[in-house]
């Protein structure tokens, strides 16, 4: 943190997330990020950048992993729930209230239909972003045998994601250790 | 008690969800299957439900738990999903810091994106297999992957436009 960046409240560290949690339809970080750093001036966008690295390395939901780690630097422990609860509060609200209507109503013939159909453009979008994610990633030969095997142990042979991240995580490292010589 | 084996599933799974929930979709979409709580399909419609609401993607634990338990078992699974790595995220944040130019963090930080896109990858294949059972479920698959890639669209006006075409066609 820059010394004149101001030190948010509780009550403004749940706005912001909330803010951010109720904007984000396939996708959180864009106006995570847009809050933080443009509207509130919160962090700078160096210092966002290198907060969520870290974020997208650690295991877990990146952007709750990001109010986590943000609201415990601001105001400690409580910092932390309150970032968290600001971001899901809302989202889980709805999708609790979305998925009660679908245990009432997904088995009748035309929301059956409506809903495979849902399904199968959620799958073609969530596919669209995983080639955007992993294609600047495959970039290089020797990461782009990385991904591969990842993908063949994981989605090919369908070993266990322990498994698969005990035998990958070491070899990326080994190419990322070659390439930052 | 169901609400231990919710928690359980979804703590251990917060804690391999490297670059993010949804390389764990696989492993989710196997142990909801495995339990009996619902079929591959029923999996893929939850996870439909899940991308129209806002929010981060983990949301599908919410669902899961949701229909497993109710609003008990939808908290449980929620908790489970985001409490070990947030507590983790938030241990190690103050190490982070402190070796902010450290070429260990640097090979770390470019170790960990070509893993979580083979990951990530791997578990789109299993979503579309278990949403797209025929041809057509395929082909808005596919058109809704490519528009999305070619057009800058909202997200929900494509899954409107599939969910129509699903009614339409099914």
């Amino acid at each position: 943190m820059t010394a004149e960046s101001p030190r948010p409240s509780l009550a403004a560290l749940f706005s912001g997330f909330f803010v951010a949690g109720l904007s984000g339809f396939g996708g959180v970080l864009p106006f995570a990020r847009r809050i933080m750093v443009e509207r509130r001036g919160w962090l700078t966008a160096a210092e966002f950048s290198d907060l969520f690295s870290l974020c997208q390395f650690l295991p877990g939901p990146n952007v709750v992993n990001l109010a986590a780690a943000f609201g415990a630097r601001q105001r400690g422990f409580a910092g932390a729930m309150v970032a968290i609860v600001g971001l899901l509060a809302a989202p889980v609200a709805i999708v609790i209230a979305l998925g009660t209507v679908y245990e009432r109503i997904g088995s009748i013939p035309p929301v059956h239909h409506a809903l495979q159909g849902l399904a199968a453009g959620a799958a073609g979008l969530f596919a669209a972003a995983a080639l955007r994610i992993a294609w600047p990633a495959a970039r290089l030969p020797a990461r782009a045998a990385v991904v591969g095997l990842a993908f063949a142990l994981f989605g090919v042979l369908h070993l266990p994601l322990p498994a698969v991240i005990v035998v990958v995580t070491p070899l990326s490292v080994f190419v990322a250790w070659r390439q930052h010589r | 008690m169901i609400l231990l084996v919710l928690l359980g599933l979804f703590a251990g799974l917060s804690l391999i969800a490297i670059g993010g929930v949804a390389s764990t979709l696989p492993a989710m979409a196997r142990a909801v299957v495995a339990h009996h709580w619902m079929s591959a399909p029923q999996f893929a419609a939850l996870f439909g439900l899940a991308q129209t609401s806002p929010g981060p993607n983990m949301l599908i634990a919410t669902l899961i738990g949701l229909h497993v338990a109710g609003i008990a078992g939808a908290l449980v699974a929620t908790l489970g999903m985001i409490g070990p790595s947030s507590v983790l995220t938030v241990v190690v944040a103050g190490v982070w810091e402190r070796f902010r130019a450290a070429r260990w963090r640097l090979v770390l930080q470019a170790a960990i994106t070509p893993v979580s896109g083979g990951l990530i990858l791997a578990a789109a294949l299993v979503v579309v297999r278990a949403a797209d059972h025929g041809l057509r479920a395929w082909a808005i698959t596919l058109a809704v992957m490519l528009v999305s890639l070619c057009v800058r669209l909202h997200p929900l006006v494509l899954l409107a436009a599939a969910a129509a075409l699903g009614a339409a066609l099914f």
